[in-house]
């Protein structure tokens, strides 16, 4: 689960991780407020779950407290398109008005889990501001990395040299090893799977500031963090993705014309391989999961129809936990519920698969019938 | 004749009575798993499945009867405790089937198992089977196996399901089938798995099943290149996936370069492995492979 810019902060602050100034505002008359209470001036950051909001036009500079609301009055209710949405965008409803800074040096902070290593490792580079993973292609050497034994947690001595490292002077190591422990310590004992500061920024009068941060929780582990699951911004994520993930079902849409209903994410991966080999386009990726139900299958393929651009479906069971028949019944029941009935390819194999077949027979619906993934294959195809 | 689980394997099932755990233990037994205790906790003394004793922990079930692997379907917020409860009664298999176990709970895991001599499947994982000696340790259905020389390894459920079928319709049988998983972090991996088979004196070839995502294929192709001795065909799913989107298994995520299908067939090819074309292609490439 993906949190915004101003949760992220809430959340390391109270672990004593140093932030700028900032307000969240909601209209333009909280961000002049906002701006009012930053002494006049601020910077106005629009709260989207994507990076890449500074070029897209999502974050100003206001002189005035007047100016700041006429910019929150352009980013709120509009949809911001940057290099991580996709044409489609994601809509701002809050933003962020900020204390400005005189910016000395710009670092790049971060911690995630490795899971060669199977540890937290943290990640941090003098090159700030940029994108890491570009930092790692053409400066290698200006990555530091240091892995964090979970049991003992991160020890100064690692502060030490990341920050000599970095080339930072002698009286930020200190406060630069205890921002790092503060954002570990969030990192653990809130179940993220990911915090990154960048830019982490020195300032002219020697202070370290997170100036941006992003988060994310284990959406795994919500269940010992009842107060963090209500921080959720479904509005962030594609409708039909949403209702899917309600649902226990994995979803990703796609811009091609056949629907794909698989059981496991292998599989699923594989068919829309097979689909795409045959020359034909996955409209999704979806795995229905293991011990699915009628009821489950049947929301699986309501959902996936809901996408006007599905002209073909493709089920494909391989019956293990999920039985055969349970899938057939689910497929009969969606497609009498549904207002269309796209061509439908069923290949089905495993636990009842005879059940399944006659279930599909005997229901009146149209459906090819297949045995084999080249079968599949040809008959999406013809 | 296999690796990991064989005719002296002993299985002890760690949620027992909850409804997954019964169904899948029952099945295991039925495919001719020696299962010889559960445990629930508070439900010690029970008997379920015409004979299998219940233990209100696995330090006793493990005295009274000399389990040898541990299976667990407990549900994910206790799935590490019961990892951690097999671990410290001494049982050196450990495999998780539960799916949905939090990272951090995996990673103080297998900061606990690094000194010990325990080996982890999973989480998250469909377990191992070695069809030659009735060994089904995990929730494949087992009639699709057939006792044989070939050693599969995969990340996947569903898709490993698929091969095996697809190898068995062509007579093709296997010496065991291992699991992985999926999750960021894991136990037993590729590499682990393939050093097995190397080193196995009844598996002749490996069949090697990956994904997009995470860089542990490509580290499998250095070990292959290093080490094994043994004809590897591999195939690796997600060769349309766009890039940056998850794709329901939580290692699933192209993240870098290295995480593209492209640059992981690329680095297979280049260790001299078979790399399979498509997911239909497992029976004929494995085949021609044998020749």
């Amino acid at each position: 689960m993906k949190l915004h810019e101003y949760q992220a902060k809430q959340l390391l602050a109270a672990y004593g991780v140093p932030v700028p100034e900032n307000y969240v505002a909601s209209s333009g008359t909280e961000a002049a407020e906002a701006a009012e209470r930053l002494g006049g001036t601020g910077v106005v950051k629009a709260q989207v779950h994507a990076g890449g909001r500074g070029k897209a036009g999502g974050v100003k500079v206001a002189a005035s407290p007047a100016e700041a609301a006429e910019i929150a009055e352009s980013l709120i209710g509009s949809t911001l398109v940057t290099f991580q949405t996709g044409p489609q965008g994601v809509p701002v409803h809050q933003v962020l008005v900020e204390q400005t800074m005189d910016i000395d040096r710009e670092l790049y902070l971060s911690i995630t889990t490795d899971g060669g290593r199977r540890r937290p490792v943290v990640i941090a580079s003098a090159a700030g501001g940029m994108e890491i993973e570009e930092v790692a292609q053409t400066e290698p050497e200006k990555v530091l990395t240091e892995s964090i034994d979970p049991a003992i947690g991160f020890q100064p001595f690692q502060g030490r040299r990341l920050a000599a490292g970095l080339g930072l002077p002698p009286a930020q190591i200190r406060p630069f090893s205890a921002l790092v422990d503060a954002c570990y310590r969030a990192y653990v004992e809130k179940d993220s799977g990911m915090i990154e500061i960048n830019p982490l920024v020195l300032t002219n009068d020697g202070q370290l500031l997170a100036l941006d941060a992003k988060m994310d929780l284990d959406d795994d582990a919500l269940f010992r963090h009842k107060a963090e699951a209500g921080l959720r911004d479904a509005t962030q994520d594609d409708p039909l993705e949403v209702e899917a993930s309600e649902a226990g079902i994995a979803y990703v849409k796609l811009d091609g014309n056949v629907g794909c209903m698989v059981n496991g994410a292998g599989l699923a991966m594989a068919t829309m391989d097979i689909v795409k080999f045959a020359g034909a386009e996955p409209a999704n990726f979806l795995d229905v999961g293991g011990g699915a139900a009628e009821d489950k299958i049947s929301h699986a393929i309501l959902l996936m129809l809901s996408d006007p651009n599905v002209e073909k479906v493709l089920v494909n069971i391989f019956g293990g936990i999920l039985r055969c028949d349970i899938a057939a019944r689910g497929i009969v029941d969606a497609y009498g519920r549904a207002d269309r009935q796209p061509t439908l390819v069923v290949r089905m194999l495993g636990t009842n698969v005879d059940e399944g077949k006659q279930i599909l027979a005997e229901s009146g619906l149209t459906a090819t019938m297949v045995d084999t993934l080249e079968e599949a294959a040809a008959a999406i195809k013809g | 004749m296999s690796i990991l689980v064989n005719e002296n394997t002993r299985l002890l099932v760690q949620g027992i009575t909850g409804r997954e755990g019964s169904f899948h233990a029952e099945r295991c037994k039925t495919y001719g798993t020696n299962l010889v205790a559960g445990v629930t906790p508070g439900k010690g003394g029970e008997t379920v499945l015409d004979g299998v004793p219940v233990f209100d922990s696995v330090r006793e079930a493990v005295d009274s009867t000399g389990a040898n692997v541990a299976l667990i379907f407990v549900p994910p917020p206790f799935a590490a405790d019961a990892i951690l409860e097999s671990a410290d009664a001494g049982v050196p298999l450990v495999v998780c089937i539960t799916e949905g176990v939090p990272v951090r709970d995996s990673t103080m895991v297998m900061r606990y198992l690094e000194d010990k001599p325990v080996r982890l499947l999973g989480p998250n994982c469909p377990g191992l089977i070695t069809p030659g000696a009735k060994a089904k340790i995990g929730i494949m259905p087992g009639n699709i196996h057939l006792p044989g020389k070939v050693g599969v390894v995969s990340r996947s459920g569903t898709l490993t399901y698929e091969g095996v079928d697809l190898l068995t319709k062509r007579g093709i049988g296997q010496s065991t089938c291992v699991g992985i998983g999926g999750d960021p972090v894991s136990g037993t991996g590729f590499v682990d798995v393939l050093a097995m088979f190397n080193d196995d004196p009844e598996t002749e070839a490996i069949v090697m099943i990956g994904e997009i995502g995470g860089t542990k294929e490509q580290e499998a192709a250095a070990f292959i290149r290093e080490n094994v001795r043994k004809p590897v065909a591999a195939l690796i799913v997600g060769q349309t996936a766009p890039p940056g989107r998850r794709m329901g298994h939580a290692g699933a995520v192209i993240t870098g370069k290295a995480a593209l299908a492209s640059e992981k067939m690329r680095a297979l090819e280049e260790a001299g492995c078979r790399v399979i074309p498509t997911p239909a292609d497992i029976g004929a490439t494995v085949a021609d492979m044998l020749g």
